[in-house]
């Protein structure tokens, strides 16, 4: 991997930053999880329906990992602080407001999806019950958005890219891809539930969309340049167990 | 690939921690907003919208103030970047 082509990424993000920061007005806005409270009853229940599934695979996928092989439980840990680490970074964005990473891509390329779901749900509940950011109601819709949406498409985006033979690209990519999708599910889940009186919800979704996926375009690659980094450190100090885990992730 | 150009991975690290401490420091320099991300903005998205829809239900635990929220950030950030320390440590010095 050359200097050039990090050279080439940092002037392309400087590039795409000044044009979002010409293009938006500096309006505040909020871009996280849906608070509590604020999905209306149904698609609360709605959304609590659709994750459990998932976090019942991703607890099986989980022991199954930990059962056969045990050694690898440092590098599990290490994947859970990254997404402890990320997603309490609120960082300043291009929009004027802030928001945070996910920190759930490094876990994905390491384990799969699945695994990540629980990890991400339990920095979901964490966030909800100690610092009322997110909520119990609205959780089966965050869950979904970051620990099922934004982890599967990670996976899908890594196992295509990867085929390249560029990892790093392939990484980095995916996990951009993976944060930036995460925000759009939120801004989705809202446009359905809250449609726009006049146009419905794809003018919901323009709105919504506006302030929550904008604010995570430099996030996303800031997540993805994080993730590359803390690889890394594992490739150059923990390649041993790092072959263990190869034919656990391709399996999943 | 790590063993034979550890001082390549070394400025190419360097390089990703600048990459990122720019991306968050252009928004600060070059855009003038509040920077707030209040709980209250996308409550007043939802609100615009739907002026009749009222939240049905609380957080359980809302911490005291603004200060005591930004605490339980750093302390959540601040676990994670210790075990993280901690684990890349633990290899370093089982692999020198």
């Amino acid at each position: 991997m050359s200097v050039r082509y990090y050279r080439r990424v940092v002037a392309v993000g400087g590039g795409v930053l000044v044009f979002f920061s010409l293009l938006l007005s500096p309006s505040v806005s909020y871009a996280m999880h849906i608070s509590e409270g604020f999905l209306p009853v149904q698609w609360a229940v709605f959304w609590w329906l659709v994750t459990i599934p998932f976090l019942v695979a991703g607890y099986r996928a989980l022991q199954k990992i930990t059962k056969d092989q045990p050694e690898v439980k440092l590098l599990l840990a290490l994947a859970a602080a990254f997404g402890f680490l990320l997603s309490a970074l609120k960082i300043p964005s291009v929009t004027g407001s802030c928001s945070h990473p996910t920190g759930i891509g490094l876990g994905t390329i390491l384990f799969g999806p699945s695994v990540m779901s629980i990890i991400g749900f339990l920095i979901l509940v964490f966030q909800a019950l100690l610092l009322a950011h997110g909520g119990l109601t609205t959780l089966g819709a965050n869950a979904f958005a970051m620990a099922i949406a934004g982890p599967w498409t990670t996976y899908v985006i890594y196992k295509i890219l990867k085929r390249t033979g560029k990892e790093k690209v392939a990484i980095f990519a995916a996990v951009a891809g993976g944060n930036l999708l995460t925000y759009l599910i939120t801004s989705i889940q809202l446009a359905i539930a809250f449609p726009a009186s006049g146009g419905g919800i794809m003018v919901s979704l323009a709105k919504f969309a506006g302030i929550f996926a904008l604010t995570q375009i430099p996030l996303s690659i800031s997540e993805g340049l994080l993730t590359v980094l803390v690889w890394n450190w594992i490739n150059a100090y923990a390649a041993e167990d790092l072959e263990k885990l190869k034919p656990l992730s391709q399996n999943r | 690939m790590s063993k034979t150009n550890q001082g390549n991975n070394g400025l190419e690290n360097w390089l990703l921690v600048g990459a990122v401490v720019c991306l968050a420091l252009f928004p600060l320099v070059f855009v003038k907003g509040e920077f707030e991300g209040a709980d209250s903005q996308a409550e007043e998205a939802v609100t615009a919208i739907s002026p009749s829809y009222q939240p049905w239900v609380e957080n359980l635990f809302k911490p005291a103030s603004g200060e005591i929220e930004s605490l339980l950030f750093a302390v959540q950030a601040g676990m994670g970047a210790g075990v993280i320390g901690y684990i890349i440590g633990y290899y370093k010095g089982k692999k020198s």
